[in-house]
Formats: structure tokens, sequence, C-alpha cells
């Protein structure tokens, strides 16, 4: 059995006929020829994976394509272009954000919606109040990605990064 | 992962109708297709219900709160009624996974997640909760993370919800719609089930049965904590846990509801140890005493034995914190 799924992929519609049990990080992958996002653990434990899906990340190989039929998806060849890179690719590479790379589509990704979150008001378990001020403290940017694992252990420059584009830094 | 039948449920009842045997009902999937990539779970036929109106959280009249089951971990965590009035809510779903897996991870499913004991996941393993009846090396086996309190010959599983285990003393109750279109709620206590000789059970729900919502009380007055204690600061599950609320008066605690997690096979509350602190001055005397109860029946299997010394001094410093005098 395969099923049609139409997802908005990066602002078009891109449609696949696939095995129910095909992940969105696979169809986004071995379908769609969009090989920015990387497969890690497969198992939502590394984060290798994030994608923003209507607005929030997740791990896309946690999810069945054929569930988001009609969703808009983020992928990081979404977010910026090497001639145009969005405020977080390029501060990932002026604060030296990676050693080998494999991971860091999925940080960046996920940044980029935490940034979201954080603006929203989200608490976080560190916060010390559960109010709508957010401040966005070194420890409160580690907790917020603890979702996304870095085997070359790049976080100071990570945390550099995002604490650069939180506080409005230059480009 | 094995081959199904993918259906997307258009209403309730094609929900309830297509949860039979062999289908599985699916929403987050963050733990579910786990399991099902690993083959420890191999259904015949997933009904996606994420289509289905269950996302509000919504006042109820009187006082109260009503969850959809579809409402995710992240939404529920951040609703600003929730952040209010059951902190102790948003402090445990805050506590647990990641930011990906909260947005994705939804209430009903929260309540439904397996154990990670590692037999379980292992199928190269027998393990009386996947395959009834193979039996259990966990009991002589790598047991560290597994329960002290509840256990049976036959399992000694956690479930590892910090979400259950704040709707437990917060006194929450399930919704639950069977196949016949019934509504029925029950207390979160009298939804899980111990494990016994049917390990494999874990809740009273029955094929076709779909939680529809989370329904909790008005917000009860006191102090609310939720303390965690874990291998690693973030994205790790509890080794022990605790929820309480607290409500203090004239230097004496007029009630105090409390849930254990990490403890046992299902979110843990003992009536004896509440109202054991019930009407009484405060003291590291009378939470040890309140210990003592809590774990009279607590029985380890070596690796794990420290839960019940950590259980201990968890609970101490949580009734300490929460009958402080001011903050």
């Amino acid at each position: 059995m395969t099923l049609k799924t139409t997802l908005k992929i990066n602002g078009k519609d891109r449609t696949l006929d696939a095995d129910p049990r095909t992940s969105l990080l696979d169809a986004l992958r071995n379908h769609l020829d969009l090989k920015g996002t990387k497969k890690g653990c497969d198992h939502g434990q590394c984060g290798a994976c994030t994608v923003i899906v209507n607005g929030r990340r997740i791990n896309a190989c946690l999810t069945l394509a054929c569930m988001h039929d009609g969703d808009e998806v983020t992928t990081i060849e979404g977010l910026g272009t090497p001639e145009q890179m969005s405020a977080l690719q390029d501060a990932f590479v002026r604060h030296d954000g990676f050693q080998c790379g494999y991971c860091t589509a999925g940080q960046i990704c996920s940044a980029t919606a935490m940034l979201d979150e954080a603006k929203a008001g989200w608490p976080s378990h560190v916060s010390a109040s559960l109010g709508d001020d957010v401040s966005l403290t070194d420890e409160e940017i580690s907790e917020r990605m603890s979702g996304n694992l870095c085997r070359c252990s790049a976080y100071p420059g990570i945390v550099n990064a995002i604490r650069d584009v939180a506080r409005g830094g230059a480009r | 992962m094995r081959d199904f039948d993918y259906a997307r449920a258009g209403s309730r009842s094609d929900a309830t109708a297509r949860a039979g045997a062999g289908a599985q009902i699916i929403a987050g999937g963050t733990n579910l297709l786990d399991l099902m990539k690993l083959e420890v779970m191999a259904p015949e036929a997933v009904v996606d219900i994420t289509r289905l109106d269950l996302h509000e959280i919504s006042v109820v009249e009187g006082g109260g709160l009503r969850i959809g089951a579809l409402v995710t971990n992240s939404d529920l965590a951040a609703h600003d009624v929730v952040r209010r009035d059951y902190a102790l809510l948003s402090r445990a779903l805050l506590s647990g996974a990641t930011g990906q897996l909260r947005n994705k991870a939804t209430t009903g499913g929260n309540l439904l997640q397996r154990t990670r004991c590692f037999y379980f996941y292992d199928t190269a393993m027998p393990c009386n909760k996947r395959d009834p009846g193979s039996g259990c090396h966990a009991r002589d086996g790598f047991n560290r993370i597994l329960a002290v309190l509840g256990t049976s010959d036959h399992c000694i599983a956690t479930h590892p919800s910090d979400m259950a285990v704040a709707l437990m003393a917060l006194g929450a109750s399930v919704e639950i719609e069977d196949a016949a279109g019934d509504v029925r709620q029950m207390p979160l206590n009298d939804f899980y089930r111990l494990p016994g000789d049917t390990p494999h059970i874990e809740t009273v729900l029955e094929q076709g049965d779909l939680i529809t919502a989370v329904l909790l009380p008005k917000p009860v007055a006191g102090r609310q904590i939720y303390r965690k204690v874990r291998d690693r600061s973030s994205y790790a599950f509890a080794l022990v846990s605790v929820a309480a609320v607290v409500r203090m008066e004239d230097g004496k605690i007029a009630s105090a509801a409390l849930a254990f997690g990490g403890l046992a096979p299902k979110p843990w509350r003992n009536a004896k140890v509440e109202s054991a602190l019930t009407g009484k001055v405060p003291s590291d005397d009378l939470f040890g005493q309140a210990a003592d109860i809590l774990l009279a029946d607590a029985v380890g299997f070596g690796a794990n034995d420290f839960k019940i010394p950590l259980a201990r001094r968890t609970l101490r410093a949580v009734l300490r914190q929460a009958t402080e005098a001011t903050q």
C-alpha cells in the first residue's frame, strides 16, 4: 500500500507516493531529495533531524509523512542559502558552532523555532518563574536546546551563536 | 518496522470503530513509532486521530479545566491558566523530554506511554510486558531505573511519565469514549493497573476506547512543587520524582496531596502518607514518618536499592520546601 501525501515544503507544494511507514525524515531525504536534514539516531534522541512543521520544531524521524498531508514544513534549505544565510546560520559560522557539521542543520532549525518559543513567553525547566518574561541566559539556551546533541561537543560555540542572535547581534 | 494499514479517523466514532483488535491509535507518535521501529510493538493497523477536534483547553463551568486529549505537552505547559493555577503541571511537563518531543507528544499519549525498561525494549530478551509469559530478566538484571513499589514477580517496570505524576497529585480524571459512543470518567488513580500477573495490561482501557480529555478539578490552594531527581539535568527520565500540593494554615499542614514518579509501575499516590501529615506541625521527624509510611512495602532488586533512601530524602526536601513560612 502506498499513500499520496502533499507537503508544503519551504513554501512549495511537494507530493510523494510512499509506503505509510515512511517517516517525514525519510520522505525529505529519500523521496524529495532534500538532504540537508540529517538522520542521526532515528529515535528522537539526537535532534539531527529537527525540522519546523506548522511553526513548531519536531523530530522528523518520529513522525510519519502521511500524517502531515497539507502541513507546512521548513527545513534548513528553507531558512537560508549560502549567499543569503539566516541570522542563525551566519552566527553559527562566526562563532564556530560546529566541528563536523552533521548536527548543524538540526541545531539551526531547532534554535530558529526555539527563539520563537521564547518570544512567545514559553517558560522552560530552568525558568525561575512561569511568567512570560523569558530571558535567554546561557542556562536557558542549554536547557531549551537539550534535544540537540553535538558529538563534537561544539556546545560553547552553539550557545554563543544562539545568544548572539537572541540579543539581536550583528549579522 | 512491520507493515501496517494506515487510516485517518474522520470522527471519534470512526476512531473507536477502527481501534479494534490489532489496531493502535496514533497521536504524537513519539513513543509508538520508536517502539514500532524496534518491533517492540507491531500493530496491524494504525489509526491516526490527529485531525479530531480534541485540541482545546477550556475552563469548565464552576472551575476546573478540561484538557483535550490531543493538546500537546508544549501547549499545556505554556497555557496561561495552567501556569497560574496548576503550576505543578507546567513544571512536570517542562522537566520531561525535549522541546521537539513536547511539541509532538499529546496529553492522551503521554498517559499511555510505555515503560523505558531496557528488557521491554530489547526484543532479544524475555519480557512479560512485551511477550506475556516469557519471563522477566530485569529482576536479576540491570534494574537501576526500575520500580521499588507496586511490583510483582512478573514485572518491575516503572511508568515513565512526569505529567501523569503531577496530574495524580492534582486529582485529575480521565474521560474515555467507547465504541458505543458512551462517555465515562474515572480518577487517574483508577485508570492505571498494577502489573500483577498481567503486566502487559497497563490501564483499564478496553478495545475501542479512546481517551478524549483529562479533567482537572478546581484549583486547590497551597504551594505546588514538582521535584525530579535524574542522572543528568535535562532530557532524562526521573529516578525519583515528587509532586506536591501542600496548604498551610496556622503553622500546621491543612492538606497535602503527594504523588511519586520513578518508584512504581504507575504514578504512585498513597492516602496514608497524606493523612499522616494533615493537621500536624511540620518537622523533620514528621517528614521522616511520612517517608516511613510511603516506603514501608518498598523492595529493591539490587541496582535500584538506592531509590528507597533517595525517595525518602526527596520527599523530606519537598516537604521542607512546601512548609517553609515564606519563600
